[in-house]
């Protein structure tokens, strides 16, 4: 076993020069002036760690080798085979679960529903089409603002609203999209960051049409076939769900109704989504994000599967946006910043571009997790980072990438 | 009849450098003709500006009768000339039918609406689509690994791969670049029948650019010879292999 | 309207102190572009990690009781430097080398990780407020009539040009007469064949990082005793807005990313005074949107052919 002392050495002396500033110095705000105070512990900590780990990183490596990703979890060709089981498993499940826990949990629960939902949307974009979107939130607020708009100025109900939300995501997603489709890569990650963060701008900004930073509240839940969720019903004439059923009002009914919407809305999407990567779009949109110059040599045209790709993507966050503005009664241009964007991208990173097993269960560990672990809250975008930084190292394929569809063939 | 692409007075100007001068050549219906030449020749810049990669700088390239010139590439596939590239381009992670079935999307169904619920005229164009893909993995004799993953195959088998998908288009024209590189003498006989037979059987032309002259020789009804971007011979491959100019640009000066 | 000249001529100002911190910041971002092809996202963090260096020499060396203001800058930059040249140097061998010549979305990916962890360990490491600092250099020197406008060149704005210029020289010193510099513009040329060439690519790209990162420092530093203020976000908006200004000035061209910057920042300036201040970070994003839609290659960048 060989043992590199002197690369361990340097290490820890970089580590020294890097954490020093950051971890090492506290800023101390005295008033108008400001004071140094020095913490050595977390530096000597990160000089320990880095110093150990460089010294025995030979047999580190060889225990990694062990540890191989693709023997912990199940291939691709047996995720195939056990895939229709889990999904009924996973739905009969969130059928009869919500009745059994607390109301903390539907609802956090809700929410993992419509990541699940913005993360299969962004897997058409980023996964299937191969176009890295960092801009996504912004049809996410489209959807989210056109709800909340239409029913404070129309008093529209938020199924007559849920068409037209999709529609104008869409439609953003379309403006937004055509102009920029032919820039590559990189460059289309940028522009549409700039496009989520202009997106964000003006909703603060155009105060008199979105209520600026304060947002827009009082936004109304849906409604079961007309009947509220509500203690009493907002208009004359309406009936709420308990008097028609003759219940007594639970907060918790109204949980339970918008997590077994949100359900129904995912639903709805796995089925839409399952099918278009089976039809010629899909394939056309895995076919782009393999090779370009391929498909233009064979009739594809590239500018318009991309589009559609984006639409798409589009349409499904305006979806997530709509049931997201009704669930909180409430939003405001803080909810759609990059971080939103980051996290449903950490989600398909994690799950595995183009994966739809992967994308959901992803969405739920991110959503559930830090719930969970609510005393690591403050590290949680820290662990982001690093993990997508670590996938892409270690796993890029995400950690259920699906297999490949066998067709059969007529002989 | 008309040639089926007729190239006259084609150029293509790189800022400073003139890597096609002047090159103008017919391909008939039912032809296989070859484009030969040193490295550096710009025969793949010939390609790029007929399939529409390249914007040439001069020229007309008319296809049936149709200019194309200036179209954009994924149009002028549409219209019935379809192209190989040096470097295998095949969708690698997908499966060797996925492939077949993606090349086949101009003529598959594609309206949102019928895949979503499956409408009879979907089913039946998928099912259909499914059978050409199978007769054309037959030909070229690949349907044992129809399933695998096309980036998994051999290379030999990659560039089968590719001329089906090609062919799978229907296409009226097929420009070959350098489909015989890299290739053993038995595939290279093999690809020398498929070719023959995609001109007899099949009713298409083929365009190709190639080094092995045992191929070029041997199918070629005619050959372009370039060099320097331009073209410095044309005619039967016996003509062109007595041709002094061709000679002295392959073997230097005596 | 008598005001409208000098007012004019104070935008200019503005816009030029501006633009030469843009221009710092973007010439990290060209360079890496040129010379790998790919997008550092956590370059902007970089650039915050040097204001924030630079606001914690400034500090320790007033509490050490130092007062000459020359020495103070000197050694609040070389401090500065070498900690971000080392954050640059980390950020490369550990993010973005082992991913050279994977598909493109997976370093991109992995930067913008990259981007988002160093964020949030400085919001951890030194908290998420803001920080504000005694100006060091205060003063300046005021034209114009005793009843109208007065146009106000602060020492600090003539500071930051001097830098700036100062640095940009250097680089371009270092990039045109240096073995060094010539290897990386070999590098940026063709890879492949500088590799051939005997020339060390790997070394020869952690340099980039580590000159882009010090640039970045250097506008940090500036950055921290113009405006006084730091706070772990600086860097996402400034590393966009620098971005934007390599773009314009064509990407992978040096001389481009220093007009982009003066060009952005002129351009910030005038939309702060003659429109809103709220819409300029709008009118930015925008600047960046269309040059990339209507001239992606910048106003001093070459048209780039694809090989097919």
């Amino acid at each position: 076993m060989r043992l590199y002392p002197l690369e361990a050495l340097a290490a820890a002396v970089l580590t020294a020069v890097l954490t020093i500033p950051i971890l090492g110095i506290d800023i101390v705000v005295d008033g108008p002036r400001i004071t140094l105070t020095g913490e050595a512990l977390p530096v000597l900590i990160a000089m320990a760690a880095v110093f150990v780990v460089r010294l025995f990183q030979e047999p580190l490596k060889t225990a990694i080798g062990w540890v191989r990703m693709d023997r912990l979890l199940p291939s691709p060709e047996r995720m195939t085979a056990y895939r229709p089981m889990i999904l009924t498993g996973l739905i009969v499940m969130a059928l009869i679960w919500p009745f059994t826990v607390s109301r903390g949990a539907v609802d956090i629960a809700t929410l993992a529903l419509i990541y699940v939902m913005l993360g299969l949307g962004l897997n058409i974009v980023v996964g299937f089409a191969g176009l890295l979107d960092l801009g996504y939130v912004a049809f996410y607020a489209v959807g989210a603002y056109s709800y909340a708009l239409l029913a404070q100025y129309f008093g529209l109900s938020f199924w007559t609203c849920l068409p037209v939300c999709v529609a104008l995501a869409a439609l953003t997603g379309c403006l937004l999209g055509f102009p920029v489709l032919r820039l590559r890569g990189d460059y289309l990650a940028i522009v549409t960051l700039g496009f989520g963060e202009i997106i964000r701008l003006l909703l603060n900004n155009l105060d008199q049409l979105t209520g600026g930073p304060d947002g827009i509240g009082n936004i109304p839940k849906p409604t079961l076939f007309g009947l509220e969720f509500a203690r009493r019903p907002s208009q004359e004439g309406g009936v709420t769900f308990h008097d028609f059923f003759g219940l007594n009002y639970s907060g918790g009914d109204t949980v339970i109704f918008l997590f077994l919407l949100a359900l129904a809305l995912v639903l709805f999407t796995l089925f839409v989504i399952n099918r278009l990567i089976r039809m010629p779009l899909g394939r056309a949109w895995e076919a782009l994000r393999e090779d370009e110059i391929a498909c233009r040599s064979l009739g594809l045209n590239p500018t318009v599967i991309k589009l559609s790709a984006f639409t798409l993507g589009a349409s499904f966050a305006g979806f997530a946006g709509a049931f997201f503005a009704a669930r909180q009664g409430f939003i405001n241009p803080e909810s759609f910043t990059f971080i939103e964007s980051a996290v449903v991208l950490a989600i398909v990173v994690l799950g595995g571009m183009g994966s739809q097993l992967g994308v959901i269960l992803a969405a739920i560990a991110l959503t559930v997790l830090p719930e969970v672990a609510r005393q690591f809250a403050e590290y949680r975008m820290l662990i982001f980072g690093l993990v997508m930084v670590l996938m892409m190292i270690w796993r890029p394929q995400g950690l259920l990438p699906a297999a490949r569809p066998r067709l059969k063939l007529p002989q | 009849m008309s040639a089926l692409l007729a190239v006259s007075g084609l150029s293509m100007r790189f800022g400073g450098l003139l890597a096609v001068d002047g090159v103008s050549f017919n391909v008939e219906r039912d032809q296989v003709m070859a484009i030969i030449g040193p490295n550096g020749a710009g025969k793949t810049t010939v390609f790029n500006c007929i399939s529409g990669f390249y914007r040439p700088t001069t020229g007309r390239v008319v296809l049936d009768g149709e200019p194309i010139d200036g179209l954009p590439s994924h149009q002028i596939a549409r219209r019935g000339l379809v192209r190989t590239f040096q470097n295998v381009r095949l969708f690698k992670n997908m499966t060797v039918v996925e492939n077949l079935l993606v090349s086949q999307h101009i003529q598959l169904v594609t309206n949102l609406w019928s895949g979503l619920v499956k409408t009879p005229g979907y089913r039946s164009a998928e099912r259909h689509a499914l059978e050409r893909a199978a007769f054309w993995l037959d030909k070229v004799e690949l349907l044992a690994l129809a399933n695998r993953e096309a980036g998994n195959l051999a290379y030999g088998q990659q560039r089968r791969l590719e001329i089906a998908r090609c062919m799978i288009t229907n296409p009226k024209l097929l420009l070959l670049d350098e489909p015989a590189a890299g290739l053993n003498l038995q595939e290279t006989r093999q690809l020398d029948r498929l070719i023959i037979e995609l001109r007899q059987a099949h009713g298409v032309s083929v365009l190709l650019i190639e080094h092995d002259m045992s191929l070029v020789m041997g199918i070629s009804d005619k050959v372009l010879v370039m060099e320097y971007g331009r073209p410095i011979a044309v005619g039967t491959p016996a003509e062109v292999r007595a041709n002094p100019e061709v000679i002295r640009a392959y073997l230097g000066e005596a | 309207m008598a005001d409208f000249l000098p007012q004019f001529l104070q935008q200019i100002i503005n816009g030029l102190t501006l633009g030469s911190i843009y221009a710092l910041i973007a010439i990290g971002y060209t360079m890496v572009y040129g010379i790998i092809g790919m997008i550092n996202f956590a370059h902007g963090e970089i650039y915050m990690i040097g204001a924030y260096v630079g606001v914690i020499v400034i500090t320790a060396l007033a509490m050490l009781g130092l007062e000459t203001i020359p020495l103070i800058l000197l050694l609040t930059l070389a401090i500065s430097i070498l900690v971000t040249s080392c954050y640059g140097w980390t950020v490369e061998r550990t993010a973005y080398r082992p991913l050279r010549g994977s598909p493109r979305l997976v370093p991109l990916i992995s930067a913008i990780g990259m981007s988002i962890f160093l964020q949030n360990y400085v919001q951890l490491g030194q908290g998420a407020r803001d920080v504000a600092m005694q100006p060091l250099i205060t003063g300046g020197w005021r034209f114009g009539p005793e009843d109208g406008f007065q146009v106000y060149l602060s020492y600090m704005q003539v500071i930051i040009a001097v830098v700036t210029v100062v640095f940009m020289t250097l680089l371009t010193l270092f990039i045109s007469r240096s073995r060094l510099g010539r290897a990386c513009r070999a590098c940026s040329q063709d890879r492949e064949m500088a590799n051939l060439l005997g020339i060390d690519t790997d070394r020869v790209i952690a340099l980039t990082f580590v000159l882009g990162a010090a640039l970045a420092a250097v506008a940090g530093v500036l950055v921290s005793l113009y405006y006084g203020l730091v706070n772990p976000f600086i860097g996402f908006i400034a590393g966009l807005k620098a971005f934007t200004a390599a773009v314009l000035g064509g990407i992978g061209s040096i001389p481009g990313a220093m007009l982009g910057g003066v060009v952005l920042g002129l351009t910030e300036s005038f939309t702060s005074a003659y429109l809103s201040t709220e819409y300029k970070d709008v009118v930015a994003f925008s600047l960046l949107v269309l040059v990339l839609l209507f001239r992606p290659t910048g106003l001093l960048g070459k048209p780039d052919v694809e090989k097919v």
